[in-house]
C-alpha cells in the first residue's frame, strides 16, 4: 500500500505574502529576493524591530511573520 | 516684530505651528500649505507596507520641500493602542526618518481616540531611556501630565478636543490650570483645532504651540488656512507676551469723565 507522504511546506508570511522559507535564509536574503528597497522600510519579525543593521544576521524560521512599514504622510 | 522663539528639546524654533501632513488633496498643495504656514516641525506617520497601494507621491514631495525649507520631521505612533507597540513602531521610525523626535500616541478609547494614560506614561519611560526626545499626545489631565515629566518628556501635548473634531479648546480651565502649575514646560495643544481663533486662544492661554492637521488639509483652500493659522498663532503669542487683560464682571468705562460738563441737570 502506496501512502502519499504530505509534507507541510515550510513558509512564513511576508507582508500578506505566504512565501517558502528555506533553511539558512535571513531578514536580508529575503528583502533582497523580494526587491524591496531596504532603505525605504523598517522591519519587524514577530512583531519585534529588527534594526537595518542586524537584517543580514537575524535568522527566519518557518511560521515567521515579516512586516515592513514605511513612510507615510500622518497627523 | 520679531517672533519670540521657544525649544523643544533644546532645539530653537521661531515658528509655534507645528503642521501634520495627512488628507491634503494633493502633494503639491501639501508642499505649497508648509510654504504658506511657515511651520519649521511636520508631523509624518508609518505604515505596513501592502501589496496594493503607494502613497501617490506624498513622501516624495514632502521630503523635497522639507529639504528646501529646512523643517524637522515629527514620526508618530499613531494607531498604537498599547506601550509595546508604540515602543516597536518608534524604534522603527527613528530609522525610517533618522530623527530621535517622537510624538508618542497610545489610544485608549476607539470611539473619542483618547490616549491612554498609563500606556502614554510606561511607553515615554521606556522611549526616553532608548534615548528618544518624546511628544507625548495626552488629554489635558495635570497629574498625568505630571507622570510624564516625572519619566523624562521635555514636552507635553495635551488635547484641546478629540482628534478631528475641530472642537476647539473644550475645557479652557484644564488647560489654563496646566499652564499655571507647568510653567518653563513647553506645552503644546495637540488636536482638536478647527479654527484659527481656536490656535489663537492656546497661544494666548501661553501655550507655547499648536499641532494641528486636519483644519487646514480639511479646508476649501488648505494653503489660504495654513496662512491664517500661520497669522492667528503669531497674533495669540504676541497678546499673551503683550498681556492680556483680565476680564471684569462689570462694565469699566474706558473714556475718562471726571470734570466733563456733561449730563447737568
Amino acid at each position: 500500500m502506496t501512502h502519499a507522504l504530505h509534507q507541510p511546506t515550510a513558509a512564513l508570511t511576508f507582508n500578506d505574502l505566504t512565501l517558502p522559507c528555506p533553511e539558512g535564509l535571513t531578514l536580508g536574503a529575503l528583502l533582497a529576493a523580494q526587491q524591496v528597497n531596504a532603505e525605504q522600510v523598517a522591519t519587524a519579525v514577530n512583531g519585534r524591530f529588527v534594526p537595518r543593521t542586524q537584517r543580514d544576521t537575524t535568522p527566519l524560521q518557518p511560521g515567521d511573520t515579516v512586516l515592513t512599514f514605511q513612510a507615510i504622510v500622518g497627523g | 516684530m520679531t517672533a519670540s522663539p521657544w525649544a523643544p528639546y533644546g532645539v530653537e524654533l521661531s515658528s509655534r505651528f507645528l503642521l501634520g501632513t495627512a488628507g491634503y488633496p494633493s502633494p503639491r498643495v501639501l508642499a505649497d500649505s508648509i510654504a504658506a504656514s511657515g511651520t519649521q516641525v511636520v508631523t509624518v506617520g508609518l505604515r505596513r507596507t501592502l501589496a496594493a497601494g503607494g502613497d501617490n507621491g506624498f513622501i516624495d514631495i514632502l521630503r523635497q520641500t522639507l529639504r528646501a525649507c529646512g523643517a524637522r520631521l515629527l514620526p508618530n505612533t499613531a494607531g498604537c493602542r498599547t506601550a509595546r507597540e508604540a515602543i516597536t513602531l518608534a524604534h522603527m521610525a527613528r530609522e525610517l526618518y533618522d530623527t530621535p523626535w517622537i510624538k508618542l500616541e497610545v489610544v485608549g478609547d476607539e470611539h473619542t481616540l483618547q490616549p491612554d494614560p498609563w500606556g502614554t506614561v510606561e511607553a515615554a519611560k521606556q522611549l526616553i531611556q532608548d534615548g528618544f526626545a518624546v511628544f507625548p499626545y495626552c488629554t489635558d489631565d495635570l497629574v498625568t501630565c505630571q507622570r510624564l515629566l516625572d519619566v523624562g518628556c521635555q514636552v507635553l501635548m495635551p488635547w484641546g478636543a478629540p482628534i478631528g473634531s475641530g472642537q476647539g479648546l473644550i475645557n479652557p480651565f484644564a488647560l489654563r490650570t496646566l499652564r499655571a502649575r507647568l510653567p518653563g514646560v513647553p506645552l503644546v495643544v495637540d488636536a482638536g483645532i478647527g479654527a484659527p481663533s481656536h490656535a489663537a486662544q492656546a497661544l494666548e492661554l501661553g501655550f507655547d504651540a499648536v499641532l494641528l492637521n486636519s483644519a487646514v488639509s480639511q479646508a476649501i483652500d488648505p494653503v489660504r488656512m495654513a496662512r491664517a493659522f500661520g497669522l492667528a498663532i503669531e497674533a495669540g503669542r504676541a497678546a499673551f507676551e503683550a498681556g492680556v487683560m483680565a476680564p471684569q464682571d462689570m462694565a469699566v468705562a474706558s473714556t475718562p469723565v471726571a470734570g466733563q460738563p456733561f449730563l447737568i441737570d
